[in-house]
């Protein structure tokens, strides 16, 4: 018995250790990681912060953008962002209310959007077509109706 | 023989005679509002079910997110929390031969705390005061009434744990050298785990109030949130900690077998409590403010809970099948036959126990950096913990009730009520393998949760979810079912079942059985590590937190 336990312990002890090692080959040498961004905003003056004081789209380099994005109890600020085939595009964005969530069913793209955190997620589009984009926290009676479009051609 | 009788009636007379009725009152008294409770989740389940598959369309006096949260706080805090009151109390007193008279005055004075804290919390959801979900996620601010009430179920879980402190600590100093029975040493654990989990939210809360009637102008969201996974996910591991205890100690005699080593029991139990509180931080790894190295410490610490799970699945398959064997099966499988698949104090615990094989993989996922960004807040989510609480925890305590009720009350399980029960736990399965399955294919597809309705303009990949939502409504349908039958089962042994005698089927250990080590009762020592260990995930980040803090934010009420 106890040789037996002992080996199925090891073995899968073993296969966590793998696992883990897979995971922080991915986060750290691939940059594959979670969103994490760390940089702070006073919540209730977002609309007069920079950038948020000017969300929107803005070209930073070759098929690159950056997307300044607000949200609030029940929309996305900008909405239904057109962009090329092949763009990488960097999502900077607050909440200007409640918690919120930033996800495009689809692709990788899922963070929190905090009141006071500014989030940052990147992504590249490869493939034309419409992609939905929708809040998935609950932040209030309208929640289900907080989403947006993505349209890439 | 004689000699022995007479030794049991002078040294554990409750044995033969019963449970004292004083303490089984206790016990009847929890049990019945636990299921009471699943009764109302459970309706208010199958309304979220058929709504978001466009079945039926809620009023608005009663809308989909009141019901979600009444659902979660009914299901997973006043269900659980009373039935583990229930069943842990009668452990003890079973193990100790009676309770102390005050330990039963505590547990009465946290079933009156208890009842008038769900009280407040459940007329304020009713009101839409409280339409915060289960989370309650600062700044949604709730009335300040839904937080009280709050306070009060948490004074009550403490009047509980203080009275299994209490007892513990008075059999150990009148059993000088010796180790507790294993039941009690689960119930100082579970107990334990409870009081370190609930410090989290109660600091959470305690902040709260004063933000919620306007005397603080603004909070930290950020560490609120923090504090309340610390306890969010510390209570998952608190109800299966609940549930091994059946599998360990329970089900073997059942099946008529021994229980597993004693020592390694014990240490699962020991590395349960120490390791638990961290992993909830596993529930914040798409959060901003949060880097990612202190998260990939995170996946470690949550990770390293499997260890002590991987170590319950060995020791449960192996008891199964040494029990198997003696019974006469042969060859590889064969001892699996010989299990008595027809006992419902059998059947239920053990699909519980195959439940957890999935459920524990998912959990290694929702864990892992990378894969937890494709899965978080999708239906994925509420998939898993349908399979893990909803089946490998709610099943255990389902099949708990065929014994513990009867015996409780001092009534028989009829071969009648055990047909029941078989049947209602492959309702249970079957409700539950239609739903938690499709929620998780369709969280794979991007499916959110917490959403009433998710079909965002007919947009092409909200419509590819439908199909899954209409198995998801077939499902909650069947476990309606399965709600009704088991709350029946239930009230039928506590009232109006054959009177009789009922076994506590407590295992005993193998006869070569080396005796449990005396060192595993240093629960100071536990504590310590335990706090060690608390202190090694949270003081970096919750430092961090409140040092870079932004500016807070007001209470917002957006429902």
């Amino acid at each position: 018995m106890q040789r037996l336990e002992e080996i199925w312990i090891t073995v899968s002890v073993g296969i966590l250790i793998v696992f883990m090692i897979i995971v922080g080959y991915q986060t750290f040498a691939l940059g594959m990681g979670p969103p994490s961004h760390k940089e702070v905003i006073d919540p209730q003056k977002v609309d007069t912060t920079a950038p948020f004081n000017n969300p929107g789209i803005k070209e930073i380099g070759d098929n690159e953008f950056e997307v300044v994005m607000t949200l609030q109890a029940f929309g996305f600020t900008p909405n239904s962002i057109e962009l090329p085939v092949g763009a990488e595009v960097h999502f900077t964005m607050t909440s200007k209310d409640v918690t919120h969530g930033f996800q495009i069913p689809g692709t990788n793209i899922n963070a929190m959007v905090m009141p006071g955190h500014i989030q940052k997620i990147s992504h590249t589009f490869t493939k034309p077509g419409e992609y939905l984009v929708i809040c998935n926290e609950y932040c209030g009676i309208g929640h289900q109706a907080m989403s947006t479009t993505i349209t890439v051609k | 023989m004689e000699q022995t009788l007479r030794e049991t009636i002078r040294n554990n007379p409750k044995k033969i005679l019963g449970v004292n009725p004083n303490d089984a009152k206790v016990s009847l008294s929890y049990l019945t509002v636990a299921f009471v409770s699943l009764l109302i989740g459970g309706i208010l389940g199958m309304l979220q079910g058929l709504e978001r598959a466009g079945l039926i369309q809620l009023p608005s006096w009663l809308n989909y997110y009141q019901v979600l949260t009444a659902h979660g706080l009914l299901l997973l805090v006043v269900f659980t929390a009373t039935f583990t009151i229930g069943y842990q109390y009668a452990n003890l007193s079973h193990s100790f031969g009676g309770l102390l008279s005050k330990v039963r005055k505590l547990a009465w004075i946290g079933f009156a705390l208890m009842l008038i804290g769900v009280v407040m919390v459940t007329v304020m959801i009713v009101l839409n005061e409280a339409s915060v979900l289960y989370t309650f996620y600062p700044p949604l601010a709730a009335h300040p009434i839904f937080y009280i009430g709050l306070v009060f179920v948490v004074l009550g879980i403490w009047a509980c744990c203080f009275g299994v402190f209490i007892n513990y600590r008075y059999w150990r100093k009148n059993h000088p050298g010796q180790t507790t029975p294993i039941l009690a040493f689960f119930a100082m654990g579970v107990f334990i785990l409870w009081f370190f989990a609930s410090i989290g939210v109660t600091i959470e809360v305690f902040t709260l109030i004063p933000w919620s009637m306007g005397l603080v102008e603004t909070t930290n969201v950020m560490v609120g949130r923090t504090l309340f996974w610390w306890f969010g996910h510390t209570l998952v591991n608190i109800w299966y900690l609940v549930a091994t205890s059946a599998w360990y100690v329970i089900v073997p005699k059942i099946i008529g077998g021994r229980h597993f080593s004693e020592k390694l029991i014990r240490l699962v139990i020991i590395l349960l409590v120490i390791l638990n509180i961290p992993g909830g931080f596993h529930h914040q790894i798409v959060d901003p403010g949060i880097s990612q190295s202190v998260k990939f410490l995170h996946v470690f610490m949550s990770l390293s809970i499997a260890v002590p799970s991987l170590m319950t699945a060995f020791a449960m398959f192996f008891v199964l099948e040494r029990t198997g064997r003696k019974l006469g099966g042969k060859g590889l499988l064969g001892w699996l036959k010989k299990l008595p698949w027809g006992d419902v104090r059998f059947l239920a615990p053990m699909i519980a126990m195959i439940s957890f094989i999935p459920g524990g993989a998912g959990g290694i996922v929702n864990t892992s950096n990378q894969l937890n960004q494709v899965i978080h807040n999708t239906m994925w989510v509420v998939g898993h913990f349908h399979i893990t609480v909803g089946v490998s925890v709610v099943l255990t305590f389902f099949g708990i009730c065929y014994w513990l009720i009867p015996y409780l009350s001092k009534r028989q399980l009829t071969p009648k009520m055990n047909k029941i029960g078989v049947i209602q736990t492959y309702v249970w399965t079957v409700g539950m393998a239609l739903m938690a399955g499709s929620m998780h294919i369709v969280g794979l597809l991007g499916d959110p949760r917490r959403t009433s309705d998710t079909t965002y303009g007919g947009h092409e990949i909200a419509v590819s979810w439908i199909p899954y939502e209409m198995v998801f409504a077939i499902g909650a349908t069947l476990l309606l079912i399965g709600v009704i039958i088991q709350v029946y089962a239930v009230f039928n042994m506590m009232f109006f079942a054959p009177k009789g005698h009922t076994e506590f089927p407590v295992a005993e250990p193998e006869d070569d059985a080396t005796p449990a080590p005396l060192w595993t009762e240093r629960w100071g020592l536990w504590i310590v590590l335990l706090i060690a260990v608390i202190s090694m995930a949270y003081v970096v980040p919750i430092v961090d937190m409140i040092l870079n803090a932004p500016p807070g934010s007001p209470p917002i009420r957006t429902w």
